[in-house]
């Protein structure tokens, strides 16, 4: 663990030198950001950050493309290998993708806040602490996350596969694309059990409702779970060589790693308050006009950011 | 005698069906240069990469520096360095700063400017490794395996695929190693370089080491000999030939015919009277000094390079 800092130096200067960083990690949600307050926010105010509260979550839940294609390509490469000769484990190489990952989030993610803010006329800033941490926790979530695809995967076209698959369910169902309360009852029951929904719910609840964090408990610890199970899962998944193959074992840790996602599902569908509570939010931010709203549920076509 | 640095018995290797390694021996003394030579599948990776730990053996005992490979401690790492056959680096990284970086990662302060003036690299100090041309992209290798200072250095087909001027710029670099007294094991194809570098080759072959010794000891092998080559209009057994005069042994190796004389102007005499009298013709003829070449065809009746 001792070279995690090295390591994280390194790639923040490979990502510096990267041009997909700048277009999927900044423009690319900005453009997004005026493009949807364009049509659902014209008058500013609380609408401003339902959208903003949708693109900063699409922003962090980009971290899973970046890191999932930065790994196997590391790997394809022969890249991986050669720092295997080194003393170094696999943790290190994963924490300080992890932690350059969340560095690397941060640009972004202040400049949408600022631009919602003094462009956008969102007056109130909701509770920016909240925000912050989400953010942050859900951009090592959803980091994770695709380091536990890379190593899934035996090739980058597998990566792309359950990349789409991923992030398509990703905006649908967790409330990015299209508001949770216009989907079916069944659909938003689907959604409890994906961290996504937590994330989107909880930016929302943080940025309208000025939610602090004390009462985030239930997205806390969602996504803070999540980090911690998909982190275990990557580490014992993790392979240096391109000829490895992903041993049976491992699918085995993958599934065990989604049985809490189906317990907290099945928890909040029992209490029943968050649905409710995202039906709530919704109407009040766009009390004058029927709830419709929808976005691009395209992927980024080529996202590169490390 | 100085004592083995490098240990190495009854290795054994399978990939699936494939009998990559049959049970391996040798030892290697330290400060000694040895070789393995063989031909493309052989077993060379396979043995190198145990040796450093990137791979596990099935079967046999393997120790270098006094540690077994296989538990790759930080202090083993520490003792070797390595090229690769097939590895890489990120494109986006300098020439100087992966010099950094590997010596942070192994917690020394390397003399950058020496190494780089040593491997000709100064004017590419600051050059991406995505636009360095194959040889320098090598000498690069053998500097990041040196970073630490390493007492035993594992060189994978160095010279492979370079042309014959960087080739012997490698060469000037290895004979460096030997003045330093460093241990090197290197794997080769070539058998000049085997010849011409190393103090003990050992001959690989389907994953067999089918002799073992100085290359001068074993050109002894054929001593006196002289290799001529020949091709025929007609194929002729190679039995038929043996009794010419000074022919000490032939063969028919991929078309061609392939005799050892001892008395080589004889021998040809002798050729071309028996071909016309058998209505047969000489098509070309060539005469070489006895090399491992001659060797690796006396033990498999092959030759070296398809
Ligand atoms: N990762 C691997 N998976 C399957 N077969 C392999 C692998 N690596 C090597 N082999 C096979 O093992 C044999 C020895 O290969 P290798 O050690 O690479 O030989 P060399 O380096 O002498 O060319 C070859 O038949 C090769 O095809
Ligand atoms: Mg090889």
């Amino acid at each position: 663990m001792r070279h995690v800092w090295t390591l994280t130096l390194f790639r923040l200067r490979l990502a510096m030198r990267n041009r997909a960083f700048l277009v999927f990690g900044i423009i690319i949600p900005l453009i997004f950001l005026f493009l949807f307050s364009a049509v659902f926010a014209s008058k500013g105010g609380p609408a401003v950050a339902y959208v903003l509260a949708s693109v900063l979550a699409m922003s962090v839940m980009g971290s899973f493309w970046g890191l999932s294609q930065q790994l196997v390509i590391f790997r394809e490469q022969g890249i991986l290998r050669r720092f295997r000769l080194a003393p170094l484990g696999p943790g290190t190489m994963l924490v300080s993708s992890i932690i350059s990952n969340l560095i690397l989030m941060v640009p972004g993610i202040a400049a949408e806040i600022a631009v919602a803010h003094w462009m956008l006329h969102m007056d109130a800033l909701g509770n920016l602490l909240s925000v912050f941490v989400l953010s942050a926790l859900g951009a090592v979530t959803f980091a994770t996350l695709g380091l536990v695809v890379a190593s899934v995967a035996n090739s980058m076209m597998e990566t792309q596969v359950i990349n789409q698959l991923l992030w398509l369910s990703f905006l649908l169902l967790s409330g990015v694309a299209i508001p949770l309360p216009s989907l079916p009852i069944w659909l938003q029951k689907v959604a409890l059990y994906l961290p996504a929904t937590y994330l989107v719910t909880g930016l929302e609840r943080a940025l309208i409702e000025f939610v602090p964090l004390n009462h985030l408990g239930a997205e806390l610890a969602s996504l803070g779970g999540s980090s911690v199970l998909a982190f275990f899962v990557c580490q014992q998944i993790f392979r240096w060589e391109p000829e490895e193959k992903m041993p049976r074992q491992a699918k085995l840790w993958v599934a065990a790693a989604l049985v809490p996602f189906l317990l907290l599902g099945a928890w909040e569908t029992k209490q029943g308050g968050r649905l409710s509570e995202a039906r709530s939010i919704l109407h009040s931010t766009f009390a004058e006009r029927p709830a419709q709203r929808s976005a691009p549920a395209a992927p980024p076509a080529q996202p590169n950011q490390p | 005698m100085s004592k083995a640095i490098i240990e190495v018995r009854d290795l054994t290797k399978k990939y699936g069906d494939v009998e990559a390694l049959r049970g391996v021996s040798f030892q290697i003394d330290e400060g000694e240069i040895f070789g393995l030579l063989g031909p493309n599948g052989a077993g060379k990776t396979t043995t190198i990469e145990i040796l450093e730990g990137m791979r596990t053996a099935d079967g046999g005992t393997a120790s270098v520096s006094g540690f077994d490979p296989q538990k790759g401690s930080a202090q083993f790492k520490r003792s070797v360095g390595a090229v690769l056959q097939s590895t890489s680096l990120p494109d986006k990284i300098r020439v100087d700063e992966a010099l950094s970086l590997f010596a942070q990662l192994y917690g020394t302060r390397a003399d950058r400017t020496g190494l780089l003036s040593r491997f000709g690299l100064q004017e590419k100090r600051h050059a991406f490794y995505g636009k360095l041309s194959g040889g320098q992209k090598q000498r690069l290798a053998i500097a990041l395996a040196l970073v630490h200072e390493p007492r035993v250095v594992f060189l994978d087909e160095p010279t492979a695929g370079l042309d014959p001027q960087v080739r012997r710029e490698i060469y000037d670099i290895i004979e460096e190693l030997r003045r330093q007294k460093k241990t090197v094991l290197l794997t080769t194809h070539y058998i000049e370089e085997a010849e011409r570098l190393c103090d003990r080759v050992a001959i690989i072959d389907h994953g067999n080491v089918i002799a073992m010794d100085t290359p001068r000891e074993l050109k002894q092998r054929s001593a006196g000999t002289t290799r001529i080559e020949v091709s025929l209009a007609k194929p002729v057994e190679a039995a038929e030939l043996r009794a010419l005069e000074g022919v000490a042994d032939c063969r028919t190796v991929d078309g061609r015919t392939v005799l050892h004389s001892t008395r080589p102007p004889q021998t040809i005499v002798a050729l071309v009277k028996h071909l016309e009298a058998h209505g047969n013709e000489l098509q070309s003829l060539e005469i070489a000094a006895p090399s491992l070449e001659d060797v690796f065809i006396e033990l498999t009746g092959r030759r070296l390079r398809e």
